[in-house]
């Protein structure tokens, strides 16, 4: 076998398509008598919802039908839990789920009150201002902290309290560790919410069929195969009977993921009104509707030795899940778990509390919590670092796990409910190759130039480890078609990462053939229906192993139909130029696509024991998420005048295991280095006290532009993870997770003499210029 | 309202509402979906096309506007079924991603590269500014229309 394909760069399949507008995205998709939703919104954070006048509204033109929760029936149910939390010792944990259409109680501005659908969206959105809402208005829990205040307003009264899980996970003696520590850094550390911003809002576009008993839902999910699996059982239809096709999607980012209201509600008004019906999210709505993440505060202990190494660490800590918990406990254990990042921490005691807010429903963006985790390590790393007088790369090298120490087993569970296992690991490498890139040696005497130029350079870097590649499972079915190209279809949806290709370069290394000939599907449940989704950084690792096994099989089955009908053993064929011939004799063999019409004969038998056709499917289960790592260094100048943080360099050393396409890789890599960017200095979900956003537009609310991004230098290293056959890890979240963490090092080294601490994310030029001003004070004149 | 508009070469005569967006005829009344709408307040540039040569953005004009007008959007850059140059750049740079926001910096470099046929990095930061991009982190669009513009050949690194 040639391995030709795999690890080499190769261009996209999938890109003409988008290149000349003919992609289908779910806004794309137009369909005969087609109508149009709009859906109304509270507009407060959090009362008690009276009576709902759609009167007005359905006499307006073009309506055809508006829906209230009263008008749901049976369909109105909470919706289920998504994600089952880990059996921790101890576990608190409330169950409060978000629900199709509010019905007594509104608990977040944007949760969803009422639907309309006419024949236009312009007549559709005209209704929704003739609908009248009395909503009696309850005291807000507007922040983290308050939340469990005695005095709070209960969310979910039922509960008796905000308080939707508690958990401790701890592995050694912290207490112990604290005893004989030679020095104690304690800190408190605030990472406030952002969005995903995703270019495509979300979308639902449902047709019923009656002739067919059949519902197709064309929907911007992440995770066609559980939805339809929930729509299926929500409607008492078979499985069979619903097709959920996730088309090319324009952004996921991890809230795609969730289980949402329109997703239940456009389909059941399609099946009630007999014609298909669209919705799509407008930007406004996807700044309240659509689910959010990052609010936490944490106080936080590291145990030192004089010399650096860390005795034990502990952190207790508030997550802020909005208004419902429908994502379970994934975020807050993945911040509880990354936290110890690549290093030795023989105690550690970690206690979340996660609690109910009137906001919109937090559940994983890109990064799911890790962020967090390694925000506050890296943070307390620096100031011991600078307590101690060592530098900041020397602590860490001075606790790093080795590679002799995997696997390494920390002791407590992951997110996905397995114990928390590095499976392989090389750190000090990484390392020592940022600095090496980002200039580190050199950088104190570039300081010192700068600054007797009048500017303020500061440099960080930092590491992180990310668990990916979670299972359950992904399954991959592959086909040799008459045609003689290659049908590979999986299960997951795709949003952008490449799948068409990464797949499909797998594939052809085993069969011989292009990679432009393997025709990958994605995202259709009709095309394969068994899978869970896109999301932990896992397709590469679960649905590429899947190709790899689905792969081999068919290539087992060209060999042993070949070998039989051409007479020689299957050791002397060879598979190449999409033709299976013999060994020397090219023109001694089939073409693929030839040797599939004799796979599947009209007449004469399929040997018993055998299958008709050059088909497999193979499915890829691993026991636990394999560990990716990396190091991020950047170059910051800060203007003390204005706060602005102009980043000059930055530099990523990332290990992903074995590398599929490098230049997909790097993608992900500068796009998630972007996105972390956002969330370290540009982007912040401003809330006031009534639970109120007060900048839901992509003016107010701000995202990295080209002229602030940085040129982001990847390079590569490979650690093969031993868990699956390509030795592959994770890559999609990794860009986004160390970036504030190494941001706000930066920031403050070149903040040094004002005597800067940064302890906060997200950072903006007020807030920069607001620390230097109270570091001013604080020093006095 | 009845308006006469070019579209790729195409004349079409319609009646529209006069607050119907430019994007929603486009999109709804044509079909020609390759223009996205991205936020409908101007921001993101997704559904930038060419009004009489020049990069508008169609969430921001009303169809009744466009009257008259000879509009170019993405399925009218390479009527002949393949890659324009430019879209050619963006594959081989590998500069899209989700490609959501292509067609919109497409049609915002298209105009650009007329005027600036040799430009720098910086200057084709300042022209994408006005256009986001979600996924890339935009380096890989630059690189892009450095090769499309001839600075920048096949298979040479960014970095």
């Amino acid at each position: 076998m040639t391995t030709r394909h795999f690890g080499a760069p190769v261009r996209r399949n999938e890109d003409a398509t988008l290149l000349t507008g003919q992609a289908t995205f779910v806004a794309d998709v137009r369909l005969e008598s087609m109508l149009h939703a709009a859906v109304l919104r509270a507009d407060v954070a959090h009362g008690v919802l009276g009576a709902v006048d759609t009167s007005a509204a359905r006499r307006m033109p073009g309506i055809v039908a508006v829906f209230t929760a009263e008008d749901l029936g049976e369909q109105w149910a909470p919706f289920p839990l998504l994600v089952p939390p880990p059996p921790i010792a101890g576990l608190t944990f409330n169950t409060a789920t978000h629900v199709p259409l509010a019905r007594d109680r509104v608990r977040h501005v944007g949760e969803p009150i009422a639907v309309v659908v006419a024949t236009d969206r312009y007549l559709a959105e005209d209704a929704l201002a003739e609908i009248v809402v009395e909503v009696e208005p309850l005291p807000v829990v507007a922040d983290i902290e308050g939340a469990l205040s005695a005095d709070a307003t209960l969310l979910h009264p039922h509960l008796g309290s905000n308080l939707a899980a508690h958990a401790v996970q701890q592995k050694g003696d912290y207490e112990h560790a604290y005893s004989r520590a030679d020095h104690v850094v304690s800190r408190r550390f605030v990472y406030d919410r952002g969005t995903s911003v995703a270019l495509e809002t979300r979308g639902v576009v449902a047709s019923w069929d009656a002739q067919s008993s059949e519902l197709t839902v064309w929907d911007t999910t992440q995770a066609p195969i559980p939805i339809r699996n929930a729509l299926a059982a929500r409607f008492g239809l078979l499985e069979s009977q619903v097709r959920v096709i996730a088309p090319f999607i324009g952004g996921g980012f991890g809230p795609k993921v969730m289980f949402y209201p329109e997703e239940v509600l456009i389909p059941w008004i399609s099946m009630r009104l007999g014609r298909p019906v669209r919705w799509i999210e407008d930007r406004q709505e996807a700044f309240f509707a659509t689910t959010q993440e990052r609010g936490q505060v944490h106080e936080a202990e590291l145990a030192l030795a004089s010399n650096g190494t860390i005795l034990g660490a502990r952190d207790v800590f508030l997550h802020d899940t909005g208004a419902y918990a429908p994502y379970g406990l994934t975020v807050p254990i993945n911040t509880q778990c990354t936290l110890l990042g690549p290093y030795r921490v023989p105690a550690y005691y970690s206690e979340f509390r996660v609690v109910f807010t009137n906001r919109p429903i937090v559940t994983p963006i890109r990064g799911a919590g890790r962020q967090h985790g390694v925000f506050v390590m890296e943070r307390l790393l620096d100031f011991a670092a600078r307590d101690l007088g060592l530098d900041p790369v020397e602590i860490r090298r001075r606790n790093y796990l080795r590679p002799d120490e995997f696997p390494h087993n920390h002791q407590i569970y992951f997110q996905d409910s397995a114990p928390l296992r590095y499976d392989s690991g090389n750190y000090l490498p990484a390392l020592e190759k940022a600095a090496d890139m980002i200039g580190y040696a050199e950088f104190g005497a570039r300081k010192s130039r700068a600054r007797s130029e009048g500017r303020r350079l500061g440099v960080g870097i930092v590491s992180y480890v990310e668990g990916t590649g979670i299972g359950p499972y992904e399954g991959v079915r592959i086909t040799v078609d008459p045609s003689g190209r290659v049908r590979l279809a999986t299960g997951v949806g795709t949003q952008g990462q490449g799948h068409f290709t990464s797949f499909a370069q797998i594939a052809a290394d085993h069969l011989g053939v292009a990679v432009e000939d393997v025709m990958v599907s994605t995202g259709d449940t009709r095309h394969f229906g068994w899978g869970t989704g896109t999301f932990a950084s896992r397709g590469a690792v679960v649905v590429g192993s899947a190709c790899e096994g689905a792969a081999r099989a068919v290539r087992r089955k060209i060999l042993a139909l070949a070998g039989e009908l051409l007479e020689v053993a299957e050791d002397d064929l060879r598979l190449a130029g999409g033709r299976v011939h013999v060994a020397g004799i090219p023109e001694r063999g089939f073409d693929l696509g030839e040797l599939a019409v004799r796979a599947n004969p009209l007449r004469g038998a399929v040997k018993p024991g055998t299958e008709p056709g050059l088909e497999a499917t193979s499915y890829f289960a691993p026991d636990m998420g394999s560990t990716a790592s990396g190091v991020h260094a950047m170059v910051v100048e800060v203007d003390a005048e204005t706060g602005f943080v102009d980043i000059l360099e930055y530099a990523v050393v990332h290990d992903c295991g074995r590398v599929i396409n490098p230049m997909i890789v790097e993608g992900q890599v500068q796009g998630g280095v972007a996105q972390g960017i956002g969330n370290a200095f540009y982007e912040h979900l401003d809330f006031d006290e009534e639970g109120q956003l007060l900048n839901a537009s992509l003016m107010d609310y701000l995202i990295p532009t080209a002229t602030v991004m940085p040129k982001i230098e990847v390079a590569h290293m490979e650690t093969p993870s031993p868990l699956n056959p390509l030795g592959v890890k994770g890559v999609g979240e990794a860009g986004a997770i160390p970036v504030a963490a190494a941001f706000a090092q930066a920031v403050e080294d070149a903040l040094s003499d004002a005597g800067v601490e940064i302890r906060e994310i997200p950072l903006s030029p007020e807030r920069v210029f607001e620390l230097i001003q109270r570091a001013d004070a604080e020093e006095g004149p | 309202m009845q308006i006469a508009v070019t579209v790729n070469g195409r004349l079409h005569e319609r009646s529209v509402e006069p607050r119907r967006l430019l994007c929603d005829f486009l999109r709804d009344d044509l079909g020609l979906t390759g223009t996205r709408v991205g936020c409908e307040h101007g921001a993101c540039g997704s559904c930038t096309i060419l009004v009489d040569g020049e990069s508008a953005r169609s969430c921001l004009m009303f169809a009744v506007q466009a009257d008259g007008a000879e509009l170019t959007t993405v399925e009218g850059l390479a009527p002949d079924g393949g890659l324009h140059p430019l879209q050619a750049a963006f594959r081989e740079a590998h500069g899209l991603q989700c490609g959501f926001c292509t067609p919109g910096i497409l049609m915002t470099m298209l105009p650009f590269l007329d005027e600036n046929p040799d430009p720098d990095e910086a200057e084709i930061r300042t022209a994408l500014s006005g256009n986001l991009c979600r996924c890339t982190g935009y380096q890989n669009i630059v690189k892009a229309v450095l090769i499309a513009a001839g600075v920048a050949t096949n298979g040479e690194s960014s970095q």
